[in-house]
């Protein structure tokens, strides 16, 4: 991980760590922490806790989202005080918001190698204003108006998933959110799995790729990478510490501890799970196995 | 609250679940009056059957023994925007006289008091579910005349109607309050009281809501929880009581 964040991830770069609640990346958000960098343009439809961190570290310049919440939970308080009123000016984080549709469209533009999406949408709201880049095209053949958003091409996406092979042909399963197009509209990917497996099991079951080798930069192996997020099959997803991040983001001194603590204090993700040996007993996933399907002909 | 949602949702439909409230309204309908409702979540589960209470949208037991799971592309281009979504749940900060929505910024947009989570996939559903039912408790702030910022588009915005701005859903046809049911006016788009629940007047919901509410001449009374209703949210549904929580006068929200 250390080595792939200091060779595919610059000062500057725009960063997507994808995954809808499932499968989200934390380890390679804290190595990009622990490194650094800065000026970054964080993109992603839910920040989530892990951009609530980077932003708290000061990795971030822009954030490019659409629903910017702790999910079932509340708010992501350094996202929150970057913005509000009271200290408009102090976090100077700049953002870019849309809708899910809307940042969903800009990836498919975007691993499309295309400008812009047209979608129907935004008609009546306040979006299209607050957001100038949300803008409009007349269908050539209906005479229809439809919004469109305009492509979104990261210079780099990482990707968290449950396996893949040694050149970066990867399976996942469960909720896919975007990591497909986050992927093919990124100059750069950086995979990262649960499991490293040989060849012969990707291509055992090929329906299961989302991810092909071709367009792969890295791939890391980081058993527990996306704790507190999860991976079906493997872990659950970690509510007690979204519940607790309630607390902990909410008070600056308390955010900074945790970094100090979690992050800076640890030299990787095995050395964060080290910290924390309950964490595999109590999420573990149970075993619920599909049945398979048969390839032959 | 719950119950009454749930009663909203006919057999067979296809609904498009927020988590919460509108979560333990459709698993309660699915119980009851509705055993072939379809769950959609925007995190790509379709026909959800979920063994546990999903804490988030994207929780796994909404994947474990679904109908299908997708990429977030698909649900919003093959189903919603497709038109297969019957119902989509909303709530939100504020709610205004035409059902507009606010969940992003109390305030100025470039410097607001409050800032909300914003859209998630709540713009599109309010333009493209074939209904949506709203989901808010009657206070006056979260009801004002008109919300600071649109993020999901009601009956009426700018005085332009749905149709004129070619938004093919209907929009929302009701709000489920924590004291009566306020419903879209067919004529005027505005939201006006329909129905109270029990030992609540008109008055009453009148004091929840920032502009003068019409009230319709015959006002529905709604049917507290029955019985079974009340099983199956408390002991069934969410045992912990992770979204109901008890008021203390033996009233569950």
């Amino acid at each position: 991980m250390r080595d792939a964040v200091a060779r595919f991830v610059h000062d500057g770069d725009t960063v997507v760590i994808e995954g809808f609640t499932h499968l989200i990346c934390f380890a390679a958000g804290h190595e990009i922490i622990r490194q650094r960098r800065r000026d970054l343009t964080l993109a992603r439809l839910t920040p989530d806790l892990i951009y609530d961190q980077m932003i708290a570290a000061g990795c971030a310049r822009k954030l490019v989202f659409s629903w910017a919440g702790n999910p079932g939970v509340g708010s992501l308080h350094a996202f929150r005080r970057a913005l509000e009123g009271k200290s408009a000016g102090g976090g100077g984080l700049e953002i870019e918001e849309y809708s899910h549709f809307g940042m969903v469209a800009r990836f498919s533009a975007g691993a499309a190698r295309l400008p812009f999406w047209p979608l129907r949408n935004y008609m009546g709201t306040d979006l299209p204003t607050a957001n100038p880049r949300i803008r409009s095209v007349t269908c050539p053949y209906t005479g229809e108006v439809l919004a469109t958003v305009p492509a979104l091409n990261p210079g780099v996406t990482i990707v968290h998933a449950q396996r893949a092979d040694a050149a970066g042909n990867t399976q996942m399963w469960g909720l896919l959110g975007v990591q497909q197009e986050a992927a093919f509209a990124s100059a750069r990917v950086i995979v990262v799995v649960e499991e490293l497996v040989e060849e012969d099991v990707i291509r055992s079951d090929p329906n299961r790729t989302v991810i092909p080798g071709m367009i792969v930069s890295a791939v890391v192996v980081e058993p527990w990478g996306a704790h507190p997020s999860y991976a079906q099959g493997y872990y659950d997803r970690d509510n007690d510490f979204y519940v607790a991040w309630e607390g902990v983001s909410r008070d600056p001194d308390k955010l900074a501890r945790y970094l100090e603590e979690f992050v800076y204090g640890v030299p990787d993700r095995a050395g964060y799970m080290n910290k924390q040996p309950h964490l595999a007993a109590r999420l573990k996933a149970k075993a619920r196995l599909s049945q398979g399907v048969n390839y032959g002909f | 609250m719950a119950a009454v949602a749930a009663r909203e949702l006919r057999d067979g439909e296809v609904v498009f679940v927020g988590i919460g409230l509108p979560n333990l309204a459709c698993n309660l309908a699915r119980a009851t009056h509705a055993p072939n409702l379809v769950l959609i979540y925007e995190s790509g589960a379709v026909g959800a059957s979920p063994s546990r209470l999903p804490v988030s949208i994207g929780d796994p037991a909404l994947v474990t023994g679904s109908l299908m799971v997708c990429g977030m592309a698909d649900v919003f281009q093959l189903f919603l925007q497709n038109g297969q979504i019957n119902v989509g749940f909303l709530g939100g900060a504020q709610v205004d006289r035409y059902g507009n929505i606010n969940t992003t910024v109390i305030g100025r947009y470039e410097r607001p008091t409050v800032r909300l989570p914003g859209s998630g996939g709540a713009a599109e559903i309010a333009v493209h579910a074939q209904r949506t039912l709203i989901v808010a408790k009657l206070n006056p702030r979260a009801f004002p005349e008109r919300v600071d910022f649109v993020t999901s588009p009601g009956q009426q915005c700018g005085g332009r109607g749905r149709r004129e701005l070619g938004m093919p859903g209907a929009g929302p046809v009701k709000v489920i309050t924590d004291k009566g049911v306020l419903e879209a006016d067919a004529t005027t788009g505005e939201m006006v009281l329909a129905a109270l629940y029990p030992g609540v007047t008109a008055d009453d919901v009148q004091k929840g809501v920032g502009w003068p509410l019409t009230r319709r001449p015959r006002l529905g009374a709604i049917a507290p929880p029955s019985a079974t209703e009340l099983r199956l949210l408390r002991d069934v549904l969410d045992p912990k009581g992770l979204f109901l929580k008890s008021k203390g006068d033996g009233k569950t929200e």
